[in-house]
């Protein structure tokens, strides 16, 4: 079983969803090769039987048709048997869901020190729960052909398409749309949510600190929208860069520092435009 | 002796006809209540459709065949993304079962027509009409928001052509003739049954025509509610969906929904019903657990109607409520998977002949097998997380709805055609355009699971990621090779209207009553209503002549007639 786990980790797209880049995808990947599993032999069994019929018993001189009504209990056999690979497979996904859905502790603190793994911690089944100790909450709201990212602080930060964000740090979307419904997606950071106009809806992803690969100073994972939003539906792309703490902070600094000189420089050309103007005016 | 085995039962006789214009030439058509005649338009109309909607299909196809094509400009994809699918459900699947269930409905339970000839004929001209209102926007500009037109994208704000507007209108005359066909089906199965054609003796293609027609009835009335208030929101100011204007624009995905899922199984509860007359013909034996295939076709239907919410796992919803339609997810693969169990136990020890009809009944079987496990993966809404909206889902829906019903629809057309026509469609062309249509199948849609798995989100009009070229291109191909498949098909119809051999009353030795009639039929079908006593009346028949021929025979050759 660990080796069929384990085999098909090269073949993911093919067979596999993607994952890699958040323990939630994970997850659903382990999730996923337990149904693929489980329906790989359901699958093979129901078609060879099938097939086995077609071919054994084609129509032959001297054959003659057993005039079969029936058999109370082979019917109930399957019936029961298909309800009991369905609560086999309800029960794994009741006890894989928690680490899907809610957020886990941050590997690393607000200055980027790791700490601790803790992953022990219970927390409150019902809906998303926020995570014990640091995490980031950025809002994710899509756009005609768009995604915009408002980091947290009081610079109130900006950014499009590209979500920057510290590696080992859990990071909660609260995803929504300013005009039609959308839909979030990094296939490598766990399953998509839909941003509908009006709605808050919560995901949330964890890049392992070690994704950033030697001698790189960031990781950077690729999606695109997923939900039909209009002609340029196709063209609504968005990455997350994963970057260590320090590069982060300095990312962060330097963005602020631009968007505060853009926001001069533009205040300055209206001043002078309307003096201009106004110059203009009184000849 | 003959009195005994049938009894004809006191009704009203049919009009003589006296005036052959009546039946003959193409005004007939037009002013024709046989519903023989109106299944054939049915039928014909949806072949028209059909084909429309696969040349949409192959342009979709086309232009993703290679990264950043450029045949489409996203307007003109859109449009026929949203027309392609709109198609194939609204115009294509749903009406190719009123067409077959309104010819062999009557003749199935030995009725002469159905309980509202008239009404019969006014919802094939809805239909007919609610095609031609949606492809009149061809010509002006296509509805473009897909064919589930979620809002706000096809709120007037971001579609802000006409074509939204004909999409209603579609909805409204099609669901209008859908209805009123429902009710008409209703009628006629529970009022005009043959003498002795108790529910535990009705065909089960009649079966899955009445749970089809319930369902019809309250998922459509449900939908024609759900795009008033589109249409309202889109020119008289109303804000049902408008979340700018308090409105909710989830409303819209739930209540499309609930008319959406009960839909698929209006797309495929009567292509199980095909399954389940042809196999028990060819297999030569009786179908295996009657009771239980009636009895799962209602199981269907009723758990049909609580799982639409597995369409929106991505939605802002509770886990509760997650968890609830996946479970209901699950429960409805119970009664499917105890049918696909009972036909293979139909086959099984069996005198198999493989006709055409046959294959595409176990290609179907096969291929929709595949996408009720791919739907296993999708009920479960982490593993949903990631397949939703991508290739993967496409691939799904398309061994469902293509793999049951459109293979259900070529294997009712190869069965049935001799008894429509009274000519037979060429075998060995059959053959041939089964194997085009099971490979080109495959071909098209097995490799959409990894385009998806590999992040391709459906719906887009190009891609630039040179890792799906592969998987687009093989679709594409596969496409293609079921072109050829349905024009093969089309040629073998062509062929046997003038050339087919000729058929008989009863070419296939099957089950049902409709091959009593001549082929064929008469326009009052029979005159005189066979006693029914069994669920396969035909072969009662069948026995019951050969007893007769044998006595009249002994009888002549001086044996004695008693042993």
């Amino acid at each position: 079983m660990a080796a069929l786990l384990a085999a098909p980790a090269a073949k993911a797209g093919l067979l596999f969803p993607e994952a890699g880049g958040s323990p939630n995808a994970d997850s659903i990947k382990t999730l996923y090769i337990m149904v693929f599993i489980l329906a790989l032999f359901i699958f093979v069994g129901v078609e060879a039987t099938l097939l086995w019929a077609l071919f054994k018993f084609k129509a032959k001189k001297g054959r003659t048709a057993a005039q079969i009504h029936g058999n109370t209990k082979l019917e109930i056999g399957w019936t029961v048997g298909a309800f009991v690979i369905l609560i086999f497979i309800t029960v794994f996904t009741f006890i894989q869901l928690p680490s899907i859905k809610n957020p886990p502790r941050s590997l690393i603190d607000e200055n980027g020190n790791p700490v601790a793994n803790v992953e022990n911690v219970q927390y409150a089944a019902t809906n998303q729960s926020a995570p014990d100790g640091p995490s980031m909450t950025i809002e994710v709201n899509g756009q005609q052909y768009v995604w915009r990212y408002l980091y947290p602080g009081n610079d109130r930060l900006l950014t499009y398409t590209d979500m920057v964000v510290p590696v080992g740090m859990t990071v909660l979307l609260d995803i929504t749309a300013d005009d039609v419904a959308h839909s979030w997606w990094i296939p490598k950071l766990g399953g998509k949510m839909d941003a509908v106009p009006g709605y808050t809806n919560k995901l949330w992803f964890r890049i392992p600190p070690d994704a950033i690969p030697e001698g790189e100073s960031q990781v950077v994972y690729t999606g695109q929208c997923a939900e039909l939003c209009g002609r340029n539906h196709a063209n609504m792309y968005g990455r997350v860069i994963g970057m260590r703490m320090e590069d982060y902070k300095r990312w962060y600094a330097e963005k602020v520092q631009q968007v505060k000189t853009a926001e001069t420089n533009v205040t300055e050309q209206q001043k002078q435009l309307n003096e201009q103007q106004s110059a203009g005016g009184e000849n | 002796m003959a009195d005994q085995t049938m009894v004809g039962r006191p009704q009203i006789i049919a009009r003589a006809i006296d005036d052959p214009d009546k039946t003959r030439g193409w005004t007939s058509w037009f002013t024709t209540t046989d519903h023989k005649k109106i299944g054939i338009m049915y039928l014909a109309t949806v072949l028209v459709f059909f084909v429309l909607g696969g040349v949409e299909a192959l342009l979709i196809r086309t232009q993703l065949a290679v990264p950043d094509n450029t045949l489409l400009t996203p307007e003109r994809y859109n449009q026929i993304l949203t027309m392609h699918g709109t198609t194939m459900v609204f115009l294509v699947i749903v009406p190719v079962w009123a067409g077959f269930a309104n010819y062999l409905l009557p003749l199935m339970i030995g009725a002469r027509d159905v309980a509202f000839p008239r009404l019969n004929a006014w919802s094939y001209w809805m239909y007919l009409f609610g095609g031609l209102a949606l492809y009149g926007s061809m010509l002006f500009s296509p509805p473009e928001a897909g064919w589930f037109s979620y809002v706000p994208l096809s709120l007037k704000q971001y579609s802000g052509t006409n074509g939204q507007e004909a999409w209603i209108y579609m909805v409204h005359l099609t669901g209008l003739s859908s209805i009123i066909g429902a009710i008409n089906f209703i009628a006629t199965i529970h009022n005009m049954r043959a003498p002795g054609m108790g529910w535990g003796r009705m065909p089960l293609f009649v079966w899955t025509i009445l749970i089809y027609a319930y369902l019809v009835i309250v998922a459509l009335t449900s939908l024609a509610a759900t795009v008033t208030m589109l249409l309202l929101d889109r020119n008289f100011g109303t804000g049902f969906f408008d979340p700018s204007q308090g409105g909710s624009a989830l409303l819209w995905q739930h209540l499309f929904w609930f008319f959406g899922h009960p839909e698929v199984y209006i797309l495929v509860l009567p292509a199980f019903g095909v399954f389940s007359e042809i196999l028990p013909v060819f297999a030569r034996k009786p179908i295996f657990g009657y009771k239980a295939i009636a009895a799962a076709t209602v199981g269907i239907a009723f758990l049909g109607m609580l799982v639409w919410a597995h369409h929106m796992f991505a939605t802002p919803m509770s886990t509760t409520v997650l968890a609830f339609f996946m479970l209901m997810s699950f429960v409805i693969a119970v009664p499917t998977g105890v049918k696909i169990f009972n036909w293979i136990a139909t086959l099984w020890r069996g005198t198999v002949e493989w006709t055409t009809a046959l294959l595409y009944c176990v290609g179907g079987i096969a291929t929709f097998t595949m996408g009720g496990i791919t739907g296993i993966f999708l009920a479960v809404f982490p593993i949903d997380w990631q397949l939703t909206d991508t290739y993967f889902v496409v691939a799904h829906f398309h061994y469902t709805a293509f793999g049951a019903s459109a293979f259900a629809m070529v294997a009712a057309l190869y069965f049935w055609w001799p008894k429509m026509t009274g000519r037979m469609l060429s075998e060995p062309l059959g053959k041939l355009g089964f194997a085009l249509m099971f490979i080109g199948f495959h071909m098209t849609f097995l490799i959409q699971h990894s385009a998806g798995l590999s992040g391709m989100p459906r719906r887009i009009y190009e891609y630039s990621d040179e890792s799906w070229t592969v998987y687009n291109f093989i679709s594409t191909i596969g496409a293609f090779m079921i072109a050829l498949s349905v024009a093969v098909t089309i040629f073998g119809v062509v062929w046997s209207l003038k050339r087919g051999a000729i058929a008989g009353p009863d070419p296939w030795k099957a089950n049902t009553l409709e091959w009593f009639t001549p082929s064929p039929p008469p326009e009052n079908n029979f005159d005189v209503i066979p006693r029914v006593r069994s669920v396969e009346p035909m072969k009662d028949i069948r026995r019951e002549i050969e007893q007769r021929t044998n006595a009249e025979q002994r009888y002549r050759s001086g044996q004695p007639l008693m042993r």
